[in-house]
């Protein structure tokens, strides 16, 4: 895909979900450590480590196959 | 902690942001920003400004076609209207939504593609001549900046009902960082904002469904939940609430007040095909498509995933009317309307509006870090529905009026400096839009029906342009005409003697959603029929000037290089069975 530069739109997803999916996966283990003193509903599944981590790791992923060298690299190939 | 210039009255608000949240909100907001600047070096021509450089994949067309329409009301909106209404919400979601955008990708999407318009008034003047265009267009630009000022109004006052923010402060914020990141870059900076909002809309929202069916203990047991609770509270039609099609047969067996014909031919029929083969704010996202075959697939992917979207906006509505309840008494919570909730008595006495339930269910389920992640999605949904609305907004300004009208000899450079100043323009002219409905807040319960009255007209005059070469250009201004006019006579009418209600839309029990489905048929019905009329009395144009426009005087590529898997007809098919098997399942 043209995206105009060596930057996919993909590569953007993947950054930002790879930051998110950091934040809320460290807010996570943190609470494990220091438990709030008030809690959500479910609060015992932990959803922000898991959903945090799948964030991170989608977000890894995108990061890395659409990187601006693979991209640039991509390119070359084509012309 | 939350800078002191956003709180209003935090002590008051439905959630509280922490550091981290405060953190992810502010890094999308630099994200965007720096799509923005990134993209300005590739909008140089009108085609890149305007259409992206018709050069987008069917994926990244696919879902901003889906994203412009994904805005923040539209979650939040949905999410209360499964309250209020159930399951029956669901009906936009499907039927109001998924055989429109299936048809459009396959019988009127090679039309819009090959006759390379800039807009749907574009596709008219080359159809219908430039009356057509004109009625078209002024209403849509008008509209378009309406709505997008309403809009983010009623996004900032929820904003300041869920987080305590400052309307001043949410309205200048999100739709300032709109104005730049589009006058920037043009269709493909709101394209690729759109596409990275999708993605953030459901890494945000999808989180509390499968929390809530955790806690309901899945779909029977949330079933069962809504009934005991309706039951309790003496709510007709307990059962109505969790099936789609069963409760249709008659007008008072469900909360709606409607039935199946309203539903069928009024949304499923008119409101849904005129809205997503029409309306420009979605269609200019496929017209950016690299080519026929993917200006065609884009539809079908955004079918695919609109039929997904009840589980983000739908179930926790649901999820609402079986879980939610007070956490002082423990007593069940029963949301109420929005302007009896944020009333001064509502708000004093800790009401709830229907459009809370979304954020509430938010606040349910989700801490730290997630909080901040669900509330980047409600402002990138808001953000991804005003740039669709803005970019459309200077495409049909620049092409259909000052280009049709005012200067038609514009030259290309020029069209690209009047898109970035329109883009800056219609933000501002939303904004004063957005003051004038705080000062005047009854103009929000008209302007929604406004918008019906252009959409569901111009549904009938497109498509008898493109399928029946008879229609003549008088017969497709006239029939426009007065298909505008009829809506708005019987919306009138409604107003002005509420017994007209059994004739407009054949019950008394008809609710307003109801009202909008009968009063679109019967309008659509009557652009139709004066078409038909206008166009056998009047000099049809000669078949040499309607090529490329016209059923039957269109060649059209042929697929049969594509293996199966790659058939635009084939991702329909199946998008279709899955729809049908949807409508099996929740009977």
């Amino acid at each position: 895909m043209k995206t105009g530069g060596s930057l996919s739109i993909w590569f953007f997803i993947g950054v930002c979900l790879l930051v998110n999916g950091v934040l809320i996966f460290a807010t996570g283990i943190y609470e494990v450590a220091h438990p709030p003193e008030s809690r959500v509903v479910l609060y015992d599944l932990h959803a922000n480590i898991w959903w945090g981590g799948l964030l991170l790791i989608l977000g890894l992923l995108y990061s890395l196959h659409f990187s601006p060298a693979k991209e640039r690299a991509r390119i070359a190939g084509k012309s | 902690m939350i800078p002191a210039f956003l709180v209003l009255a935090s002590s008051s608000t439905l959630v509280h942001l922490s550091a981290v949240d405060l953190v992810i909100i502010v890094f999308y907001f630099a994200l965007v920003l720096a799509i923005g600047m990134y993209l300005k070096e590739q909008a140089n021509t009108g085609e890149d400004f305007f259409m992206a450089g018709r050069e987008m994949t069917a994926w990244v067309a696919g879902l901003a076609f889906l994203s412009a329409n994904l805005g923040s009301l539209e979650l939040m909106g949905w999410a209360g209207n499964a309250y209020k209404y159930g399951i029956l919400a669901a009906h936009w979601y499907w039927i109001g939504a998924i055989p429109a955008m299936l048809f459009l990708a396959l019988v009127m999407m090679p039309f819009y593609h090959i006759c390379k318009t800039h807009s749907v008034p574009g596709y008219l003047n080359l159809r219908f001549g430039q009356s057509a265009q004109t009625l078209s267009s002024i209403s849509f630009a008008f509209m378009t900046v309406l709505m997008s000022g309403i809009n983010m109004y009623a996004m900032a006052v929820v904003m300041k009902v869920v987080l305590g923010w400052n309307i001043n402060v949410s309205i200048l914020v999100s739709s300032v960082t709109v104005a730049i990141y589009v006058a920037l870059g043009g269709l493909r900076s709101a394209i690729f904002n759109e596409v990275l909002q999708f993605f953030l809309i459901w890494a945000g929202a999808l989180l509390i469904p499968i929390l809530g069916l955790v806690e309901a203990g899945g779909w029977s047991g949330l079933k069962a939940k809504i009934l005991q609770n309706l039951t309790e509270q003496h709510v007709a039609n307990p059962g109505a609430y969790t099936h789609l099609w069963s409760t249709l047969g008659d007008f008072s067996k469900n909360p709606m007040g409607i039935n199946w014909v309203g539903i069928v031919f009024g949304l499923g029929a008119v409101i849904s095909m005129g809205y997503w083969t029409t309306d420009f704010l979605v269609i200019q996202r496929v017209l950016s498509a690299k080519d026929l075959r993917s200006a065609k697939l884009a539809p079908i992917i955004g079918a695919a995933f609109k039929m997904c979207v009840p589980f983000i906006v739908i179930l926790p509505g649901l999820l609402g009317l079986a879980l939610l309840r007070d956490p002082h008494t423990g007593s069940l919570l029963r949301l109420v309307p929005a302007n009896l909730a944020w009333s001064d008595a509502g708000q004093a006495q800790g009401l709830h509006g229907y459009d809370e339930v979304l954020p509430l269910m938010l606040a349910r389920y989700c801490g730290p870090g997630l909080l901040g992640l669900g509330i980047t999605a409600l402002i990138a949904g808001f953000m991804s529905g005003m740039a669709g609305n803005v970019s459309a907004f200077a495409t049909v300004w620049t092409y259909d009026i000052y280009g049709a009208l005012i200067n038609k000899n514009a030259s290309d450079e020029f069209k690209v400096k009047m898109g970035r100043v329109v883009t800056l323009a219609g933000v501002g002219v939303s904004i004063l839009t957005a003051y004038l409905v705080m000062h005047a807040q009854s103009i929000m319960d008209y302007v929604q029906a406004l918008f019906s009255f252009f959409i569901a007209p111009l549904f009938g005059t497109v498509l008898l342009g493109m399928l029946w070469k008879r229609a003549t250009p008088a017969g497709g201004f006239w029939g426009l005409f007065a298909g505008t006019l009829s809506s708005i006579g019987m919306y009138t009418w409604v107003k002005l003697d509420p017994g007209a209600v059994r004739y407009v839309a054949l019950s008394m029990q008809a609710q307003d959603q109801a009202q909008n489905m009968f009063r679109a048929l019967w309008c659509c019905s009557i652009c139709v029929v004066v078409t038909v009329v206008v166009s056998l009395m009047t000099k049809p144009k000669p078949d040499a000037e309607l090529t490329g426009l016209v059923y039957g005087l269109t060649a059209i590529p042929h697929e049969e290089h594509v293996s199966l898997f790659h058939s635009p007809t084939f991702w329909a098919v199946v998008t279709g069975l899955a729809f049908v098997i949807l409508q099996i399942i929740f009977w």
